[in-house]
């Protein structure tokens, strides 16, 4: 509805895109999903599975791939998906579509991934989400529309938290790009939408709260005190409790901080963990071992956290 | 490239003008001093996608050089936030588009260009929407039919200065209604960096049924005149980008 001019594409399976510039050929198999700026389809180059995101919004889609080229240039960590391929395509109407393609992130939702695998992961996942913001800052980036359809658990072990749309990523010291309300610390009257690292934690503690009220809620004549009472009726999150609402209230300067702060709130409630784990049934057991590699996983985060000046 | 200030008038209306000359006329004369209309029209909740009356929205904005919108109130700050952002890349594309083809030749267009090119030029027009200084009027329609929505216009006119003020460029908003009370359109806000303190000016509905979007939207052009008389006498007039 943008500009009137924008077509509604839809790309049935075995449709065949062919790149203007580059020449390469993608099979498409199914949609993923669309959304305000263009669908992103599953599709497939030599027998190998990506995702193609097509609009009829040039420069948008150009402004993502700027996004996706600088988060892919820094070191050690997978931050968004890794960028494939950019080209025009000329659909047989003769209207001309820009397309990327990424690699594909096979996953679950935060929520689909915590039931299945249980609540003991909402301090992995916290852990992994806040060394990647932490390696993105670092970069000079904030991530802005950070948000629970935004994440991918993967399915492929060891179990990662993966971040899909980097619409919203911003250079750190302008204004956020792009942001849903119910994460926008703006629209709760907490704080600017200046893109600086407190944005993006203030965020990440609505993301795990969002888990907890699937409908969401408005705000009311005082934000902070809503906000502040709606994370302390979550009982599952009250370990984590005084860090979220740190997150809140824009205490933490940066995601290291509030990584140390988790990790050792995770560190302090580990044995009682192990027990439950112990106790809780077969299905539950199996994941007994993939829980231990990741708090490995994390103590190594931690550690490097520390080696590094 | 050179810092500038982009003009932008911001109508929000539920459409059905019924008074006085024609609003695209009006759009178009604006869009050629160098300020682009855009229009928000507002739906009523139980309202379809293409409502009576509102079809003049879109065409308000073509004839600007701007973009439109319909939305339901309650989805209204984000679009008028979004709105506000997309058309100032629109004209600042515009404006590079144009540089383009003195450079490049006039058949050449953005699309022509290779994708990493067009990424580089797209780095350029998002440095430019940051940075630039942006003036804004905001005209809001008051007349009967908008009773329920002004508390909500309210709010997200005081979103869209959160929004635009953690920019690095500055920013100036004035906000006027229509109908006024013997004008066509009436002050509410004069000049100003930011919309925080609206609460306590914002206007009660205006009597009567007359929506003089028109008329309304001249005024709000001669907003930007007066103020800036001296500079537009030297304007270049491929763009509506003033050197600063
Ligand atoms: N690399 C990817 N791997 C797997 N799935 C993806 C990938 N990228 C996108 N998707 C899926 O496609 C959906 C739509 O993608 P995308 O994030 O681009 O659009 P959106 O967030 O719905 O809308 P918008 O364009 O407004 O950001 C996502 O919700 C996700 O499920
Ligand atoms: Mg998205």
């Amino acid at each position: 509805m943008m500009h009137q001019t924008s077509k509604k594409l839809n790309l049935v399976p075995n449709t065949i895109i062919r790149g203007k510039w580059h020449n390469h050929v993608y099979t498409i198999r199914r949609k993923l999903g669309s959304g305000a700026i263009g669908s992103v389809y599953l599709c497939t180059i030599n027998q190998k599975y990506a995702a193609l995101k097509i609009s009829d919004k040039s420069t948008s889609m150009m402004m993502e791939v700027n996004v996706l080229k600088s988060l892919n240039k820094v070191q050690g960590v997978c931050l968004g998906p890794s960028l494939m391929d950019v080209d025009d395509w000329i659909a047989p109407d003769g209207q001309a579509y820009t397309f990327y393609v990424m690699e594909y992130v096979r996953g679950y939702s935060l929520q689909q991934f915590l039931s299945r695998n249980g609540r003991e992961w909402v301090g992995v996942l916290m852990l992994q989400l806040l060394h990647d913001l932490k390696k993105l800052h670092e970069a000079g980036w904030i991530f802005g529309d950070l948000k629970e359809e935004n994440l991918l658990v993967t399915i492929d072990t060891p179990s990662r938290v993966r971040w899909i749309d980097v619409g919203g990523t911003t250079q750190m010291g302008r204004a956020i790009k792009e942001y849903s309300e119910f994460y926008d610390r703006g629209y709760w009257e907490m704080g600017s939408r200046k893109a600086e690292p407190s944005y993006d934690l203030f965020a990440l503690a609505m993301v795990f709260i969002s888990l907890y009220y699937p409908k969401q809620f408005a705000k009311d004549k005082h934000p902070q005190r809503l906000l502040v009472k709606k994370l302390q009726d979550i009982t599952t999150l009250r370990p984590y409790r005084p860090a979220l609402q740190k997150a809140l209230l824009g205490e933490y300067q940066t995601a290291g901080e509030m990584e140390q702060e988790i990790s050792s709130i995770i560190s302090r409630m580990r044995p009682r963990h192990t027990s439950r784990q112990k106790t809780s049934g077969p299905a539950a057991a199996a994941f007994v071992p993939e829980v231990a590699g990741l708090a490995v996983v994390s103590a190594m985060y931690y550690l490097f956290s520390l080696l590094l000046p | 490239m050179k810092k500038g200030t982009l003009k932008q008038i911001l109508l929000l209306t539920d459409g059905c003008s019924n008074k006085g000359e024609d609003p695209s006329a009006v759009a178009a004369l604006a869009f050629e001093q160098g300020i682009s209309v855009n229009v928000i029209g507002i739906l009523d909740d139980d309202q379809t996608e293409h409502p009576q009356g509102l079809e003049e929205v879109e065409q308000i904005a073509l004839s600007g050089g701007g973009i439109s919108q319909l939305v339901y109130t309650k989805a209204l700050s984000q679009t008028v936030q979004m709105v506000t952002k997309q058309a100032m890349t629109q004209t600042l594309q515009g404006f590079v588009n144009a540089e383009l083809k003195q450079i490049l030749g006039p058949e050449q267009t953005m699309e022509d260009l290779a994708p990493d090119k067009r990424g580089e030029i797209m780095e350029v027009v998002e440095d430019m929407g940051e940075t630039c200084d942006l003036e804004v009027v905001v005209l809001v329609d008051t007349s009967a039919s908008m009773r329920d929505k002004l508390l909500t216009v309210k709010e997200a006119l005081i979103d869209l200065s959160i929004s635009l003020n953690a920019r690095i460029g500055r920013n100036r908003f004035c906000i006027f209604s229509f109908p006024g009370r013997r004008k066509d359109i009436q002050k509410v806000l004069d000049w100003s960096p930011r919309l925080d303190n609206i609460s306590s000016v914002f206007p009660k509905l205006s009597s009567g049924g007359v929506t003089p979007t028109g008329p309304a939207l001249r005024e709000a052009m001669y907003q930007f005149s007066k103020k800036s008389l001296l500079r537009s006498l030297h304007k270049d007039d491929a763009s509506n980008i003033e050197e600063a």
